[in-house]
């Protein structure tokens, strides 16, 4: 009997020192002890196919269609142009919701680059990202309401577009706020209220 | 006939009876440990075809959860990036590491890179991403703190039982929805100031976790 207790403690030993404690790193894929219907023959997103000749579960649209929901009738809302030319104003209702919104996807998206001030100074210009325009410099500022849209857009020179992150009505909302850090950086004393001018000694 | 089985043999039903008490001790408690989530699923950490670190991208450079997982806020699925995404900076920096070379290839002939997933629960559990970050759950109560992971390993279980802790409490876990994304925050008035807070954003938000079967189910 001592014998069997040796052999069962060392075998134990062996199994624990084998399997190892709870979130040891592996590379090894997760067993699934009770694979019960833990993977059924259905499609999720973003992943493998065995149907589709391109092995790929997301479709991309037939060709000469669009999906539901993306086309907008109203061309200046959605291209930033009327006809071949840029165009001027906001196709939204300018409140403090849109500039919240820009705000917040503005910090998200174009912050990592064009820096929270909108100046260019901003963490990856330290990595190299040297060509990033300074979005309050004054030829920023002669840009027309619909020109930036399409830089969100469309990009221009090394920037990628932003289409497939931002939504219509999101890039507007970012070119609203980029607007705000344009005239909060190029402000002058004659922005300010009399009062305040007073105030400040001006 | 006294002799057919010697005397020690008087002792050995009980002996037997012992051990295989010990025995069932045992594997009942390796079972578990073993046979749950908390084993086999934390701590993977699959080799990826690019070794992107989220803890330069995220933590050094800043980067927001959704620079990249951009659909997270709309979709029950929050998405690994096209590599146009990765492109929007590596069409100027890095632009011939060899480190990156999939990356590149795939921008041009638009096959994905093939990413090995490391979050995956099982097929009859239907997660939403979007109802989640949209009432203050961050990130980080699932996937750990990924702004400090070089490469992204599985980090709390996702089993049922531990689904179920947060919707049974989730004043203990939900935060102001500006900083779901923000993985290192921590209330500042502590545990009490968390509870007292995350109560009444439950309240305001009209939190009501699902305890139901068909919560997750269907």
């Amino acid at each position: 009997m001592r014998y069997v207790y040796l052999v069962s403690i060392v075998g134990v030993i062996g199994l624990i020192a084998l399997l190892g404690p709870r979130g040891s790193v592996t590379t090894r894929p997760p067993i699934e002890v009770f694979p019960d219907m833990d993977r059924m023959p259905k499609y999720h997103p973003q992943a493998k196919s065995a149907f589709f000749a391109d092995g790929r579960t997301d479709r991309l649209p037939v060709e000469g269609t669009i999906a539901r929901g993306t086309y907008y009738e109203d061309e200046y809302f959605a291209t930033g142009k009327n006809g071949e030319a840029f165009g001027k104003g906001f196709p939204i209702d300018v409140d403090n919701d849109a500039m919240a919104r820009g705000e917040d996807r503005y910090n998200i998206y174009c912050s990592v680059c064009h820096g929270a001030a909108g100046d260019g100074d901003s963490m990856t210009k330290k990595y190299g990202m040297l060509t990033v325009a300074n979005l309050v410099d004054q030829r920023l500022v002669d840009y027309t309401d619909g020109q930036l849209y399409d830089v969100v857009k469309n990009g221009k020179g090394l920037m990628l577009g932003y289409a497939d992150r931002l939504s219509v009505e999101d890039r507007w909302n970012v070119v609203l706020y980029v607007r705000a850090l344009q005239r909060a950086a190029n402000g002058t004393k004659d922005d300010l209220t009399p009062a305040k001018r007073e105030e400040l000694g001006l | 006939m006294s002799n057919v089985f010697p005397k020690w043999s008087n002792a050995l039903p009980l002996k037997i009876i012992v051990f295989i008490f010990i025995l069932a001790a045992a594997i009942v408690s390796g079972v578990t440990y073993y046979a749950t989530p908390s084993y086999t699923r934390v701590g993977y950490q699959p080799a990826q075809p690019v070794l992107y670190d989220h803890s330069f991208h995220v933590g050094e450079l800043g980067l927001d959860c959704r620079y990249c997982h951009s659909a997270v806020e709309e979709s029950g699925h929050a998405n690994i990036p096209a590599a146009s995404t990765c492109m929007s900076c590596h069409s100027t920096i890095k632009t011939d590491s060899p480190l990156l070379e999939p990356v590149r290839a795939s921008f041009a002939s638009g096959e994905p890179v093939p990413w090995v997933r490391v979050h995956e629960t099982p097929d009859y559990v239907y997660f939403n991403h979007s109802v989640h970050v949209n009432r203050g759950v961050s990130c980080v109560e699932c996937h750990g703190k990924v702004n400090e992971m070089e490469i992204v390993t599985h980090d709390q279980s996702l089993s049922m039982g531990w689904c179920l802790d947060c919707h049974r409490n989730p004043e203990e876990h939900i935060r102001p929805v500006d900083q779901v994304t923000n993985l290192d925050w921590v209330h500042p008035g502590g545990k009490k100031g968390q509870i007292e807070d995350g109560l009444k954003f439950v309240e305001e938000w009209k939190i009501n976790p699902p305890q139901s079967c068909s919560g997750c189910h269907r």
